[in-house]
């Protein structure tokens, strides 16, 4: 199995814009920038019951300046994740996103807010990408107040329901179905809306994807699986756990659609083609070909089971920042100094929220007994001593 | 995983019983299997005795197998290492991500009267092979085989192994304690180890035993605890509960890593003049009413502790049992300390537990009643 495959020969730009793109500070990118470029995707697709998408794609200097930014943060705010962690700030279960951002990115620029997404515990970046801010993530991280879920939910459970984000879910594979009931609502209420519903190549083995698919393709809900297979599950090769890791036509008379998950613009158009195929003939299957850098969870140090080589063969080949770095540079629209002041000003932008999110007071002891039922049932409780916290909740 | 287990010094009692405390490790009916009484001991972790028990058993019997997500590798706790090297990948592999799947496959295997020793990882993760557990998976599957066959099949030979319990900040879906859930199932065995001593034998019971048996183990003390262990193949008896701390004015019922706990709450009531008797269930589900009843008959108050929600946990049927036995007896109401009505916390671990001093606080209410 390589995974580090990608000619670099492809970041090349396809059609050069009008001369004007010659060379201009990236900061006069502005939104009416009508500057067209056009990219070809790093691999074809491969499709399965299904013809692919054309590989070539239209975009424009502000979008490519907008990935980078989006990419930038993403990745700084996992590795800011790890040191607090070290440093014991963080604790319980925590599971980074850095390698696979253009994933979130990708999807996130072919869809809507009304648009569900629905993911497992490895949903920092997904949240991001959905609107939530650092801040709300650090503090959640770190189980405060100001924390997306209360601080209640840590680093495995993200939501953001005004940002159509239904959640990060701990148990392998279950929210596929959820997804499945998610893109059923959409369906009934006849809203042009879809459900994208992400899950790993480890959880690809679980029945209930299986039981999920059946009924989404029954039902013909406008669901989409997306499978990001990071080629493990935990210390599991894909191989290992899979007799066939082709996992985009596992769906059997369920279309599918391999993507490289390294390439945001592969990704973005994958996606934009998902949508309106699963409005018209329900569900698809996308597999997002892509790869984690750190380890499964924070005792995992990931390199066990791989080998070193192979993560640097991807840093170097594949990495979804690197790729669009190349791409600016290339068609002149910033200079390296202007990239890397971006990831300056990221850093920054993730000190700040995390001394911010320091700031956060610890939840409310009380909020430990709230949210289990709508209206607290009126169980007397009580703290380590009884004496400390002791209140009737009616 | 492994490394929040060592930070966390819940245990005083465990290094404490080192300098000669007794109450987690008095040694009841260390029954060898082979008839060698004269083993050497050795001191080892949990982790590593249940290591030990899977190396006997795969060992003395060749058609038992091991198997679960990364067990191949070790797994997550280091319960399974050096199997698949000494055994071979034909009897101890590693599984797809699937537990229906694996405790279903684990149903047939054993029902071919062989021994399936399957792993789930976390217990938070059996839930998908709830259905199985029962009659053939678990509650449907596994439980019922032996019963809608006429005895014509069963499972017997199924052990599911998998860890439970609190570990200091594992959140939702790392520190659940279900065991109540398979008490609820007659056809299952459900047992709970509190020591590496007793995790050895009585695992190996479990193997051994005709009957589909669940088995959890308490991850907070896979490296916590520390015990001198038998090297040999001895069994403990199942459904057998252990006094391990005899004493005259209440009894105090619990099982795995929730004792320890309560040890130190007795050994806090006796500067209070207040003298414990500590039982452990060890099996929980057949249950034995017979050594509880006992104590409570003597002593004449009853005082139950466990991690789970109290609502619905297994203290509930303990106490409803051992009313019907020793009404008249009594002299308080049964007490039970244990997790509050809520979903496991991440935040507020500790206002969740049933902690000592809350233990201790029931003891002197139940009493002083
Ligand atoms: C039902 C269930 N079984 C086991 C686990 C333990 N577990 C957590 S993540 C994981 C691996 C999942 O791998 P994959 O689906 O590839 O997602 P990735 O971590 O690579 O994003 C396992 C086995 C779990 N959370 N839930
Ligand atoms: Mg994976």
């Amino acid at each position: 199995m390589s995974l580090i495959h990608r000619s670099s020969s492809l970041l090349k730009p396809l059609a050069a814009g009008p001369a004007s793109l010659l060379r201009r500070s990236f900061s006069s990118v502005t939104d009416d920038d009508a500057t067209k470029i056009t990219v070809e995707t790093s691999v074809p697709f491969t499709g399965h019951r299904i013809d692919p998408p054309p590989r070539t794609i239209d975009t424009t200097p502000k979008e490519l300046m907008t990935f980078f930014v989006d990419m930038a943060r993403m990745r700084r705010m996992e590795i800011a994740a790890d040191s607090l962690y070290k440093s014991k700030l963080i604790r319980g279960f925590c599971h980074l996103y850095d390698g696979q951002e253009a994933v979130a990115v990708g999807m996130e620029a072919a869809i809507t807010r009304k648009d569900c997404i629905i993911t497992a515990y490895r949903d920092h970046c997904i949240f991001l990408g959905r609107g939530g801010t650092l801040l709300e993530a650090f503090a959640e991280l770190m189980g405060r107040k100001a924390g997306c879920s209360k601080g209640k939910g840590g680093s495995m459970h993200f939501y953001k329901k005004d940002g159509g984000f239904y959640g990060g879910h701990g148990i392998v594979g279950a929210q596929v179905p959820l997804g499945c009931g998610l893109a059923f609502a959409q369906k009934y209420s006849k809203e042009d809306h879809v459900t994208f519903t992400l899950y790993g190549d480890g959880a690809a083995n679980q029945g209930q994807l299986f039981e999920a698919l059946n009924m989404a393709a029954l039902w013909d809900l406008p669901a989409i699986l997306v499978c990001e297979n990071n080629h493990y599950g935990m210390g599991t090769a894909e191989w290992r756990a899979a007799k066939s890791p082709a996992y985009y036509k596992r769906g059997d008379y369920v279309p599918g659609l391999k993507v490289d998950g390294m390439d945001v613009f592969a990704v973005k158009q994958a996606c934009k083609f998902a949508k309106e195929h699963v409005l018209k003939n329900g569900p698809i299957i996308l597999e997002m070909d892509t790869y984690r850098y750190h380890g499964h969870s924070m005792s995992d140090p990931g390199s066990t089971y791989r080998t070193r080589d192979e993560i640097s063969g991807v840093r170097q080949e594949r990495d979804p920042i690197e790729r669009i770095r190349k791409l600016i540079l290339s068609h002149d629209i910033a200079s390296e100094k202007e990239l890397k002041d971006i990831e300056k000003e990221a850093r920054k932008e993730v000190d700040e929220a995390i001394a911010q999110a320091k700031e956060s007071p610890m939840p409310e002891p009380s909020e430990l007994f709230t949210n289990v039922y709508v209206k607290d049932h009126g169980v007397e409780v009580f703290g380590v001593d009884r004496k400390e916290v002791r209140t009737v909740l009616a | 995983m492994a490394n929040c287990l060592r930070r966390f010094g819940r245990l005083g009692l465990i290094s404490k019983a080192k300098n000669g405390k007794r109450e987690l490790y008095s040694t009841t009916s260390v029954s060898p299997a082979s008839g060698d009484n004269t083993s050497s001991t050795k001191s080892i972790n949990l982790f590593t005795a249940v290591n030990q028990a899977l190396h006997i058993a795969l060992d003395s019997d060749p058609r038992s197998y091991v198997f679960g997500e990364d067990v191949g590798f070790g797994g997550v706790f280091r319960c399974t290492t050096g199997l698949a090297d000494r055994f071979g990948k034909q009897r101890v592999f590693n599984t797809p991500l699937c537990e229906q799947g694996i405790v279903g496959f684990a149903i047939g295997l054993a029902a071919m009267d062989n021994r399936a020793i399957a792993e789930i990882q976390f217990v938070d993760y059996i839930y998908p092979a709830f259905d199985q557990a029962g009659d053939i998976p678990i509650v449907n599957e596994a439980a019922k085989f032996r019963y809608r066959s006429g005895n014509q099949f069963n499972c017997g030979g199924l052990t599911i192994r998998a860890p439970y319990g609190a570990v200091g900040h594992g959140g939702h879906y790392h520190s659940q304690s279900p065991e109540a859930f398979f008490c609820h199932v007659p056809g299952i065995k459900v047992v709970i180890p509190r020591s590496p001593r007793q995790a050895k034998g009585l695992l190996l019971s479990c193997i051994r035993d005709p009957n589909p048996v669940v088995f959890f183990e308490p991850k907070w003390l896979y490296r916590l605890a520390v015990e001198e262990v038998p090297e040999n193949d001895y069994m403990l008896p199942l459904s057998e509960a252990e006094v391990i701390r005899e004493g005259s004015d209440i009894t105090l019922v619990g099982w795995g890593a929730q004792l320890s706990i309560m040890a130190e709450a007795c050994v806090e009531a006796e500067k209070d003049g207040i003298s414990c008797e500590l039982i452990d269930l060890r099996t929980l589900l057949p249950w034995d009413k017979e050594t509880v009843e006992a104590s409570v008959k003597k002593t004449g108050r009853l005082l139950i502790s466990h991690e789970a929600p109290v609502t619905g946990g297994f203290g509930a049927e303990i106490s409803a049992s051992i009313v019907e036995r020793c009404f008249l007896r009594l002299e308080a109401p049964v007490a039970r300390v244990c997790g509050l009505d809520t979903p496991f916390p991440l935040v507020f671990e500790p206002f969740y537990m049933p902690t000592k001093n809350k233990i201790l606080d029931a003891i002197k209410a139940t009493v002083s009643y």
